[in-house]
């Protein structure tokens, strides 16, 4: 391996250097300083004789005299079992202190697309335990799944909540299996009759909120059945890039190779879109909406789409990034993109969570795409689909009539009207506000909706089949009486 | 080249640069838009700028490791598609490679550096000559057919670029796509194998004003905002808002013969459900699996940029081929955002100066060209076959201000806008009326008013007036509350409640009403009509408004569109309502 000391330019996260041999595109670098400390860092462009390597630790310290190693090869992750339990920096190095990594394999980091031939539509239930998620939004095995959040809300109480909670139920399970053709060595992988193994990212958070997971994991015992890549805000920028990718080819090898269900939580990816953008201005590239690169889609994409499931596969990758939306708004070049991606999104909401609501949800804009496919008879339960639809409506209505009755008060709106704005304050305080610390059941969900929807004559319940209506519909509910009108 | 050539490649030249998708070669002697294969893998790119001795290609596969100094080989010729039986019932990736036989190669995951032919090249079809020795043919005439699928008849043609001839010897029998099955007095071989560039149109002979209306069995598009065969449509909408949902609708349901749909640059999992779910489902006009009729493009997002760029192109010369049998092809493109994504990426690689938001400059004339490629033509041989172009369009933000959607609009003549606060109060299809526009109106009535109802455009148009009405209305709702409306107009609104959710609501999951025939788009419109002049005589007859919109009748116009056997429901509401309206005067 030869070592060049010819940089010839040092600009923000980039460095140029001459060389005399032919350099591979996206090949890794190590630079070591005067100082005798190593950076790291991958090639961006690679022309005869010159080559521009993006550092991820930082350029800084870096000048004329340090000198630059190829290493022939991409970017590769050690991927063994093992690494359930441990503790990785943002490029992949051990940092709780145990045993050396003795890698099964060494994977490439830019994963290769899964062919869509060879994918199985997600369709198994994921019971979260939060109704605001499986009751409206349900979230199947191998779907992606991000959660819309500002800065200071409470998203990762809501993501701890899923990863704690989140089952298939067994009796579920069976039934969605039940209706797949039979496959060899049918059967759960080795991470637990139903839990999930978590892969966890951290790219760019601050070290309080990550003790607020690593205390969470230890305290439940999550961590055996983890791995944790920690890149924290005052790591560098230019990692973060490379720290979900690691992240992803794991979970790839304990999904795909060892046949676990693997759950992946990325954030906040609003720290990994800044990373893309700091790194597009140092290329001076033409930038897109506000600065951040064009092909953001396209790299975003290569990160969402490892989610799924491989046909005759046992393991699945289930995605929840996180991302904070800058200024709350959702069109916003990062939340924007990837709406367009994901396959849905939960709103972590600034103002139910100022009314106290935990977790708080908000569903009107909320949406798993994937939930058909995951709900209703045999699946979840019968009535699943449309008590979500009624629900929804119910709560859009009682939405439009609050701000009508900030105009002319309660008193003037009907009786029926004033029943829609009980249900919507109700479905916010009782359905959704159930607290970080409680699991609901599919059916205990289910029930509170009934309970809620019951304030409602039956002939207002037009978008549930009547014969529900019949079976789930709570008789005795305190309701006002609407002949009683005007 | 298409991917089943066996090319003699010439003119080797060497890696200068590679940055991502765009391998700059020195030392290649080649044209524009041939294609190349590059470094040591052979990875397959196509030439899109030379420059001097600079030779600037987009590589359709990934570009990890490659390096400058490896060779670069040209072949010579430009991207093609491999046209012949086999097409349909396939899936394929942007430069045409059969997904199910890359899967077999390399697995689960895509590698890179493999081809293979976009039809298989060893399958024997049996061929039943539809000429005779002796006949005269001409360019794209039928020499005769084989049975592709169930569903398709694939109909063997002369190549556009033949001279013609007379035919000296014709064989009915079971070939392979290479075979010659007719030979002309020329000496020309005619075989059920074609090549063709993909971004160059196939010849017509005319294009013709559309007459007919592709029939979606969604009741907003065909009763309000009628596609013609051969038209050209886009849906923009923000995430989350419809579109893929209204784009596999019209694929699965759409009266065309023929159905291309490319997955461009979106999601796996959205065209994996396709390809899981049409082979079970039931062509609605001849009952045979879906896939029969279907021909798949996917190039998903986490897929080659380049690629992607292409996939359109594959897709509407594939189209264009089965229009030349005479066939009607309906087009989906989901998204075409992604597509113009992909020229502004490897554009900005290409340090072009950039137009409008990053786009190249070329972005409207491209757009322009695909969906002119669309339309109902009269073919060379005389047959007459369309192509109805549909495209998706995913605007940053949802703002239909940014240069894809308004450069579509230029262009396209249905515009069907989906709506984010419909999408939020689940009001599917979140088509919003207000916004939306069909250019091909007036020049279907005919065709509705003959092949459905005579008033079906002044029921049309009484549904458009009411809406109008009622969307005037709401805005003073906002202020005052619906109780301080007069009656008339509180009765407006209950009705224009009905067309909303009996009418334009349609729910896309559901299995009766997911596909609504035109006749009973008609009827429930009619019903809703019905109500409505029943309920305003009563209001005449000093009803109070309250104890109209009380009746129970109305109500089960909801449950309409979820009813099969519907006929004698849309007679017993209309009788009901009647009845218990009367008997409140
Ligand atoms: N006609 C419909 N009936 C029922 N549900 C619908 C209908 N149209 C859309 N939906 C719902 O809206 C969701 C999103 O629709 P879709 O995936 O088509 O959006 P999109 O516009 O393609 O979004 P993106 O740009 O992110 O791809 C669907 O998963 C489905 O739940
Ligand atoms: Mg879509």
């Amino acid at each position: 391996m030869k070592e060049y000391q010819t940089i010839t330019e040092v600009s923000g996260p980039l460095v140029f250097a001459e060389v005399d041999e032919p350099i591979g595109y996206d090949e890794i670098v190590e630079i070591e300083l005067s100082g005798g400390e190593t950076k790291r860092g991958q090639v961006l462009e690679s022309e005869d004789g010159v080559v521009s390597i993006q550092v991820f630790e930082g350029t800084d310290g870096i000048d004329r005299n340090s000198s630059v190693r190829f290493l022939g090869e991409t970017m590769k992750m050690p991927v063994t079992e093992d690494l359930l339990g441990r503790v990785l920096d943002g490029s992949g190095n051990p940092i709780d202190d145990g045993p050396d990594i003795v890698p099964e394999e060494r994977r490439d980091i830019v994963g290769a697309a899964i062919n869509p031939f060879a994918r199985e539509f997600p369709s198994e239930f994921i019971q979260t335990g939060v109704s605001g998620i499986d009751g409206m939004n349900t979230l199947v095995r191998g779907q992606k799944l991000p959660l819309f959040s500002g800065s200071g809300l409470p998203h990762n109480d809501l993501a701890l909540q899923i990863a704690r909670q989140a089952t298939v139920p067994e009796e579920k399970r069976e039934a969605a299996e039940a209706s797949d053709e039979p496959r060899a060595g049918e059967g759960e992988g080795e991470g637990g009759e139903t839990e999930f193994a978590v892969v966890f990212a951290a790219m760019g958070i601050t070290q309080e909120e990550a003790n607020e997971f690593m205390e969470d994991f230890e305290r439940t015992g999550a961590l055996e059945r983890s791995v944790v890549f920690m890149n924290l805000a005052d790591d560098p920028a230019v990692e973060r890039t490379v720290t979900p990718r690691l992240a992803l080819t794991t979970a790839e090898y304990l999904a795909f190779d060892e046949e676990y269900h693997v759950l992946v939580i990325l954030t906040d990816m609003t720290n990994y879109c800044e990373a893309l953008r700091e790194i597009g201005a140092a290329r001076e590239e033409v930038p897109g909406r506000r600065g951040y690169p064009g092909y953001m889609y396209t790299d975003l994409a290569t990160l969402y789409e490892r989610a799924g499931r491989i046909e005759g596969q046992d393991g699945s990758i289930t995605q929840i990034p996180i991302l904070t939306m800058p200024g709350d708004d959702d069109t916003h070049p990062i939340p924007d993109l990837t709406g367009y991606i994901t396959e849905g999104q939960i709103y972590v909401d600034r103002d139910m969570n100022s009314k106290g609501h935990e977790p708080p949800i908000y569903v009107p804009p909320s949406l798993s795409r994937l939930m058909d496919e995951g709900t209703g008879e045999g699946l979840t339960r019968e009535d699943h689909g449309d008590v979500s639809d009624q629900l929804y409506a119910a709560y859009a209505e009682g939405e439009d009539l609050r701000s009508l009755e900030n105009i002319v008060g309660r008193e003037a709106l009907s009786d029926l009207d004033n029943t829609y704005l009980d249900f919507a304050d109700r479905f916010e305080a009782e359905f959704v506000n159930q607290g970080f610390d409680t699991e609901r059941s599919i059916e205990e969900t289910l029930e509170v909706g009934w309970e809620l929807l019951s304030m409602f004559p039956k002939e207002e319940l037009n978008r549930v089949d009547e014969e529900l209506i019949e079976e789930y519909y709570h008789e005795d509910a305190e309701r006002e009486p609407v002949e009683a009108d005007d | 080249m298409s991917q089943a050539t066996e090319t003699e490649v010439g003119g080797e030249g060497r890696i200068a640069s590679v940055s991502g998708p765009v391998v700059v070669a020195t030392g290649l002697d080649a044209r524009m838009n041939d294609v190349v294969y590059v470094g040591e893998e052979g990875l397959m790119g196509e030439i899109i700028e030379i420059e001097g001795d600079r030779t600037t290609v987009q590589v359709y596969e990934e570009t990890s490791a490659v390096a400058p100094g490896e060779p670069v080989e040209t072949t010579g010729e430009p991207l093609s598609v491999d046209l012949g039986p086999g097409m349909m019932d396939s899936v394929y990736d942007g430069v045409q490679r059969p997904l199910d036989v890359l899967e077999s190669q390399m697995g689960a995951f895509l590698d890179r550096g493999v081809d293979a032919p976009g039809i298989d090249l060893d399958r024997e079809w049996a061929f039943e000559p539809t000429v005779e020795e002796g006949d005269d043919v001409g360019p794209t005439d039928v020499v005769g057919v084989v049975e592709e699928t169930e569903t398709i008849d694939h109909r063997v043609m002369v190549p556009p670029g033949s001279d013609g001839g007379t035919v000296e010897t014709v064989r009915e029998g079971a070939f392979t796509v290479e075979d010659p099955v007719a030979v002309l007095d020329t000496g020309e071989e005619v075989t059920m194998r074609q090549e063709w560039p993909v971004r160059e149109a196939r010849p017509t002979e005319e294009k013709k004003t559309p007459t007919e209306p592709l029939i979606s069995g969604q009741r907003i598009l065909d009763g309000l905002f009628p596609l013609a065969k051969g038209g050209t449509a886009a849906i923009p909408g923000p995430f989350g808002s419809g579109k893929t949902v209204t784009q596999q609708s019209l694929a699965k349901f759409a009266d065309a013969d023929i159905v291309v749909y490319i997955g461009c640059g979106e999601r796996g999992n959205e065209m994996t459900e396709v390809i899981e779910d049409f082979p079970e489902l039931p062509d609605p006009q001849t009952g045979n699996s879906l896939m029969a009729r279907t021909c798949l493009i996917a190039n998903t997002s986490n897929m080659p940029v380049a690629a992607r760029e292409s996939c359109v192109y594959t897709g509407i010369t594939i189209a264009e081929f089965y229009r030349d049998m005479g066939y009607d092809v309906a087009l989906m493109a989901d998204s075409t955002s992604r597509w113009a994504e992909a020229m502004r990426e490897i554009s900005s690689r290409l340090e072009e100066m950039p137009g409008e938001e990053g786009y190249p400059a070329y972005l409207a004339a491209r757009l322009s060209q695909f969906y002119e490629r669309a339309g109902y033509f009269e073919n060379i041989n005389g047959r007459e076959g369309s192509i109805s172009a549909i495209g998706a369009v995913s605007p940053p933000g949802g703002d239909f201000s940014e240069p894809v959607t308004q450069n579509t609009l230029r262009i396209v003549k249905c515009f069907w806008a989906l709506d984010k606060d419909l999408a939020e109060r689940r009001h599917f299809p979140a088509i919003n009326w207000d916004d939306s526009y069909s250019l091909y109106r007036d020049q279907l009535d005919p065709w509705f008013e003959d092949n459905v109802e005579a008033d079906w455009p002044e029921t049309r148009q009484w549904a458009i007036d009411t809406l109008d009405e009622e969307g005037e209305l709401q805005e003073i709702v906002q202020l005052v509350g619906k109780d301080a409306l007069p009656d008339d107009q509180r009765l407006t609104l209950d009705v224009a409640q009905y067309l909303r959710e009996a009418y334009l609501q349609q729910n896309a999951l559901h299995d009766v009403d997911q596909y609504c025939p035109p006749e009973k788009t008609y009827d429930i419109l009619s019903a809703i009509k019905t109500y409505n002049d029943e309920a305003f005589d009563a209001l005449d007859a000093g009803v109070p408004v309250d104890e109209i919109t009380d009746i129970d009748a109305a109500p089960r116009l909801n449950r309409l569109g979820t009813t099969d056997d519907y006929e004698p429901e849309v007679e017993s509401i209309e009788e009901d309502v009647a009845e218990q309206l009367e008997a409140l005067y």
